[in-house]
């Protein structure tokens, strides 16, 4: 496709997500999440059970999605909100979206580019499927924290003018 | 005081809440633009609007363009995760007072609120 190009598999895109995983975790729960070695996705499992997906728009198209093991999730999110919160309620999904979105746009700010973020949305189930580019890889970055581990998922390109 | 919080995250909106919700403050909230604009024709002007930036059906900034059409006097601090420059410069010009970016620390919120709050008293 022409004036598509996909924004590279390269460090300053994962360091973009690295930081932006470890800022907001720090600050907003307190918790310091460890980054393994980036890999590209095969297949369609999901990360982990719990997923918030955050679509971007503008200079770069594609989705960024954060994936929490359950027993992970439920943590985090405890923390979070200062209260344990059931995974069925709307208020689990909603703090899984918002740490999304988060991590989604304090990453974007690297990208030096002109692009806006969606509203998260939230899957949960060992079993899903998230729709994703076929033009670009998807770069999982694997991370653990003291609540367990969880993964981000980017899998975006750049929309260039030229 | 009256103080109203538009985000389209409850999470959010509680972590606010915890910041600002004082004895004597009373605090309203809202999930997205059109919400807020409805919360304030129906409960009159507010001292200080915390305003998210990605909202479903109304964003923050629309929101803040659209309330300063009649109400110069609300103190508006956008609370986001946009954090370029130009996006800053955008809200600015948007009427916006003043601007924190997610994630935040309750302190950091607070001493926000503060210098903003201090610095609309004072006579232009
Ligand atoms: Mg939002």
């Amino acid at each position: 496709m022409p004036g598509v190009q996909p924004l590279q598999f390269d460090a300053s895109l994962v360091v973009a997500f690295v930081r932006s995983i470890k800022n907001v975790l720090s600050t907003m729960v307190s918790i310091e999440a460890t980054v393994g070695k980036p890999y590209i996705k095969e297949g369609e499992k999901p990360g982990h059970d719990v997923s918030s997906i955050v679509g971007f728009s503008g200079e770069v198209k594609g989705n960024v999605v954060v994936s929490f093991g359950m027993d992970t999730a439920l943590k985090v999110v405890e923390t979070f909100c200062g209260m344990p919160l059931d995974a069925t309620s709307d208020d689990f999904a909603d703090a899984v979206g918002e740490l999304c979105n988060m991590i989604a746009g304090n990453a974007k700010k690297d990208f030096g580019l002109n692009a806006g973020i969606g509203i998260p949305s939230v899957v949960i189930g060992s079993n899903h499927t998230i729709a994703r580019l076929r033009d670009v890889p998807c770069i999982v970055i694997p991370c653990t924290c003291s609540a367990g581990d969880f993964c981000v998922e980017v899998n975006i390109k750049q929309i260039g003018n030229n | 005081m009256k103080i109203l919080l538009v985000d389209d995250s409850r999470t959010m909106r509680n972590i606010w809440r915890k910041v600002v919700g004082t004895p004597g403050v009373e605090v309203a909230e809202a999930g997205d633009g059109n919400e807020g604009l409805k919360v304030i024709s129906e409960q009159g002007p507010f001292d200080l609007i915390l305003l998210d930036w990605n909202m479903p059906n109304m964003d923050g900034i629309t929101m803040a363009k659209k309330l300063r059409e009649t109400d110069k006097n609300t103190v508006i601090i956008m609370v986001t995760t946009e954090a370029e420059k130009p996006r800053i410069i955008e809200a600015i010009k948007s009427g916006v007072n003043n601007y924190v970016v997610k994630p935040f620390t309750p302190e950091t919120l607070k001493a926000k609120i503060e210098e903003t709050m201090k610095k609309a008293a004072q006579p232009a």
